[in-house]
């Protein structure tokens, strides 16, 4: 398998608090590759500069086989990497159709993207029924799936996915999750956050455990699921 | 104007149910205040009511045309430009040097016409090239800045301006000539003059271009996506910069635009008048509500009706008491409206 991600020792930080000391993450093609840790630990920052929106200050991230640190944020969708954002941030004012097309922003093939369009609304029928409506107006749950929807709208080669369960009833865990698999059999390779590490751990072939912008354990899910350290701090048994 | 229909419709929180009953009545007493007042005047002199509403309207138009620029800039970085104003007055010196010194016309005939329709274009552009110099200087450094610091700086850079303008245009108002055919043309006993007419003529179809740029263009949906959003607006591919300063540059044209107008219609500049039409300009923007660019256009023309009805019309307080009207209804209508006349207020799901 070939790496299709790898972050290199990065740091990063917001003015004098420095988020992420030194994390290095690898997700090779076709992999669900999870990042689990408490809050604080260092994960949606990590992704925030995958994703080109804050730069690290040393490290390097290489997309690839490229580096990318240092791209401007806007051209890193172009390359094919979409992040659903921590929080969901979707565009409140416009209806769920203008998201949806703000997601392919950069594509210019109509066909393809009215194909996309057909696939996202397939895997979330939810919001085929709301496609008129104002996204600001529509519950967390189904902001959410917009969120990843509109992610998805950008044809991503990697999805980056920060909290898709957060404040979700239980029964839209278990679909956000079974929807991730769907995404990952369309041949999309992802990387995950996610608290409900549990869950995190069920889909995903490997995982890292963050703690104060470290790198704490990492390996197989299997591996970590069996890891006594892990299940005492994160899986609650 | 209120729609009595609805009033039935109320919906909420018991405080919002009475919010709306106040604004609702507030709405209607205002409005049959208005419209006696208006209608009174109508049957004593209905001629004079119609000119005094078209000119009312033409430097409403002018308003819009500036209120537009505030309106942009707030609605995408929530920042009070407010060098706009002295934007606008720059505009109309630079207008005013172009066609009678660089290009040296003078008067209404074909060379004038021809340096009218390329200064409109210059002075667009002139207009958009300093606004988005001003904002690739000063305001994007203070992007992540606390509120307070952009703010100040837009008031140093209006000062900023606003001396230039002193420099170029010397310190008493100076008179120009009109290149654009000027006269009257009546229909029935009413009077209008030929520079009213071109003035529509030219704002109106600026307007309407305004409108389709944002609503229907893919750098208009980039506009209000960036509005919303910045960092969602980066994951979208969407360059936040470069829409700012597109942004930018279209308030500026706008403003570039207005400022031939006036220059054109009026005759006269002076220096500070960036500071009185702006003014008036960004009260129409809040009077419509800002970041709503039809607000400011109906703000704008419905400030410049009152000016012109309350300046012209045989019963009313007159051109002294002019600015005191517009800013006495705007205080009312804030009171009612805090979100101005077509502005929402933003409740969001979080």
């Amino acid at each position: 398998m070939s790496a299709m991600l790898e972050v290199k020792n990065i740091q990063v930080g917001y003015g004098k608090i420095i988020a992420v000391k030194d994390v290095s993450v690898t997700v090779n093609k076709g992999e669900i590759v999870t990042l689990i840790g408490s809050n604080g630990a260092g994960k949606s920052t990590t992704l925030r500069t995958i994703s080109g929106l804050i730069k690290p200050r040393s490290g390097e991230i290489l997309f690839n086989g490229k580096r990318i640190d240092g791209i401007p944020g806007h051209e890193i969708v172009g390359l094919g990497i979409c992040h659903s954002p921590e929080g969901r941030r979707i565009f409140p004012r416009m209806t769920v159709k203008e998201n949806l097309e703000l997601g392919a922003f950069l594509r210019n093939n109509k066909g393809e993207v009215a194909a996309d369009l057909d696939r996202v609304l397939t895997l979330f029928p939810r919001l085929k029924e709301r496609i008129e409506q104002r996204a600001g107006t529509m519950s967390g749950g189904e902001q959410q799936m917009l969120a990843v929807s509109r992610a998805l709208m950008g044809a991503p080669q990697l999805l980056l996915l920060d909290e898709p369960s957060m404040g979700l009833a239980p029964v839209l865990v278990e679909m956000i999750f079974e929807t991730i698999a769907k995404i990952r059999q369309q041949g999309i390779t992802i990387l995950l956050i996610e608290q409900n590490a549990n869950a995190a751990l069920e889909i995903a072939d490997r995982a890292y455990v963050l703690e104060s912008g470290v790198v704490k354990i990492s390996g197989t899910a299997k591996e970590l699921r069996a890891d006594d350290k892990v299940t005492k701090a994160y899986l609650g048994h | 104007m209120a729609k009595v229909s609805e009033s039935k419709k109320f919906t909420g929180t018991p405080g919002q149910i009475r919010r709306q009953r106040i604004e609702q009545s507030g709405a209607i007493v205002i409005t049959l205040l208005m419209s006696v007042w208006m209608l009174v005047n109508l049957v004593k002199a209905p001629e004079q009511f119609v000119q005094v509403a078209i000119s009312g309207l033409r430097n409403g138009l002018i308003y819009a045309l500036i209120a537009l620029g505030y309106t942009l800039v707030y609605g995408i970085i929530e920042l009070i430009n407010f060098a706009h104003g002295d934007l606008f007055m720059l505009s109309a010196v630079f207008s005013s040097f172009f066609i009678t010194y660089w290009i040296g016309a003078d008067q209404s005939n074909p060379k004038g016409w021809l340096a009218f329709a390329s200064c409109l274009v210059v002075v667009m552009i002139f207009g958009a090239v300093v606004n988005v110099l001003i904002e690739r200087l000063a305001y994007r450094r203070l992007r992540n800045a606390p509120r307070l610091a952009p703010l100040i700086t837009a008031v140093g850079m209006s000062f900023l301006l606003n001396f230039i303008g002193l420099k170029w245009n010397g310190s008493t108002p100076r008179q120009w000539p009109t290149v654009i055919p000027s006269g009257d043309i009546y229909i029935g006993e009413i009077r209008i003059s030929l520079i009213t007419l071109w003035l529509f003529l030219i704002g109106l179809p600026l307007l309407l271009a305004l409108n389709y740029l944002v609503t229907n263009t893919k750098q208009g949906k980039a506009m209000r996506a960036t509005s919303q959003d910045k960092d969602a607006s980066t994951l979208m591919g969407i360059n936040v910069n470069k829409t700012i300063a597109f942004t930018f540059a279209l308030g500026g044209a706008m403003a570039g635009a207005a400022g031939l107008l006036y220059q054109q219609s009026i005759g006269t500049t002076s220096y500070n008048l960036g500071f009185q039409l702006g003014l008036i300009a960004f009260t129409s923007a809040v009077l419509g509500g800002i970041g709503n660019l039809w607000g400011a256009v109906v703000g704008g023309l419905l400030i410049g009706l009152i000016q012109g009805l309350n300046d012209g019309l045989p019963y009313a307080f007159g051109q002294q008491w002019s600015q005191s009207v517009v800013f006495t209804i705007l205080i009312i209508i804030l009171v009612f409206r805090p979100a101005g006349l077509l502005g929402k207020v933003t409740t969001e799901k979080v």
